[in-house]
């Protein structure tokens, strides 16, 4: 697990730096791209933003494509609640480092011991990772373009082997099936942030009466 | 870019990753509830893999990625390292890239 999320991570910096290349360019200041990585720390709400001021675009719009996007961060928290346990200040804390990948890599883990090492291994490194590489990126100005590398895809590969495990269960299998198909559906109808939203109503398949007895029948 | 913008967006997004866990943290719920949330994870990782590979913005694409998961897909059945699935994913995606 600590290899892999410190590759993980790597891909972030390197995406981490583009942002911040991209950011200046868009006519941020050094200061303000290093903030947003530190305090926002949502990459898909941050490059949206930027790219929405940068192209000219309100501070409303700049605003709403960005907190559509983070609105997903909610449904993660309310998945981590059940997780992360402790002081309220312990959450609030949690609660910076929740986003696709520690929910994503934490979910990959079988005991609830591991779950919470995994959520604050990978939020953690991933922290200093993505502030490193927009620090970099903004001062110096170039970076590498994260395609080349196929960078974009480690992320999708990494989550279709975090989810894999969590597959055993029918419940979740249906829930897997139907979130992806709920999404694949929105992309093309609904404004980016969307599907992903749209996707959780797949956990309602969790109201189903079990029909299998616990002893899962295989499928 | 202003602070302002900063700021706003920051309170935001701090809003959203804040609430289910404070509001739910600790607290018993009724085990349907529980049974709902238990299957987030499936379901939102899944949409998330859908969209990394087949979107781009709001439009529906076949490009590398599909090859490269298809590959990290075939890896994670086969029950291969976290990390071998990821470098697998994201090498294949360069690879197609390069010769298409």
């Amino acid at each position: 697990m600590v290899v892999a999320c410190t590759t993980l991570s790597m891909a972030v910096g390197v995406f981490g730096v583009s942002f911040g290349v991209g950011s200046v360019a868009a006519g941020a200041s050094i200061a303000q791209t290093c903030a947003l990585s530190l305090l926002v720390f949502t990459g898909a709400s941050q490059f949206s933003a930027v790219s929405v001021i940068g192209a000219g675009g309100s501070f409303g719009s700049a605003l709403g494509g960005a907190l559509l996007l983070a609105a997903r961060n909610g449904v993660y928290g309310l998945a981590m609640s059940r997780r992360i346990e402790g002081r309220l200040a312990t959450r609030l804390l949690a609660a910076q480092l929740t986003i696709d990948e520690t929910t994503a890599m934490s979910a990959g883990q079988s005991d609830p011991r591991a779950q919470r090492i995994a959520f604050w291994f990978t939020g953690v490194t991933l922290y200093v990772f993505w502030n490193l590489g927009t620090l970099l990126g903004a001062v110096a100005g170039s970076a590498i373009d994260p395609t080349t590398y196929g960078l974009d895809a480690a992320f999708p590969a990494g989550f279709v082997a975090m989810v894999w495990p969590l597959l055993s269960d029918r419940r979740a299998r249906r829930a897997a099936f139907l979130g992806g198909l709920i999404c694949l559906i929105a992309i093309p109808l609904t404004a980016v942030g969307v599907p992903i939203l749209l996707s959780a109503l797949a956990v309602l398949v969790g109201l189903q009466k079990p029909v299998s007895p616990p002893s899962e029948r295989t499928t | 870019m202003t602070w302002t913008l900063v700021l706003v967006l920051f309170a935001g997004a701090y809003a959203f990753k804040v609430t289910g866990l404070v509001l739910l943290g600790g607290r018993s719920l009724p085990p349907v509830v529980d049974q709902c949330l238990v299957l987030i994870p499936a379901a939102v990782v899944t949409a998330l893999v859908v969209k990394d590979t087949f979107s781009q913005g709001q439009d529906l694409v076949l490009d590398a990625r599909a090859a490269g998961i298809a590959v990290a897909t075939l890896a994670a059945w086969r029950r291969a390292p976290l990390i071998v699935v990821i470098v697998l994913g994201a090498a294949v995606t360069a690879l197609v890239r390069q010769i298409g």
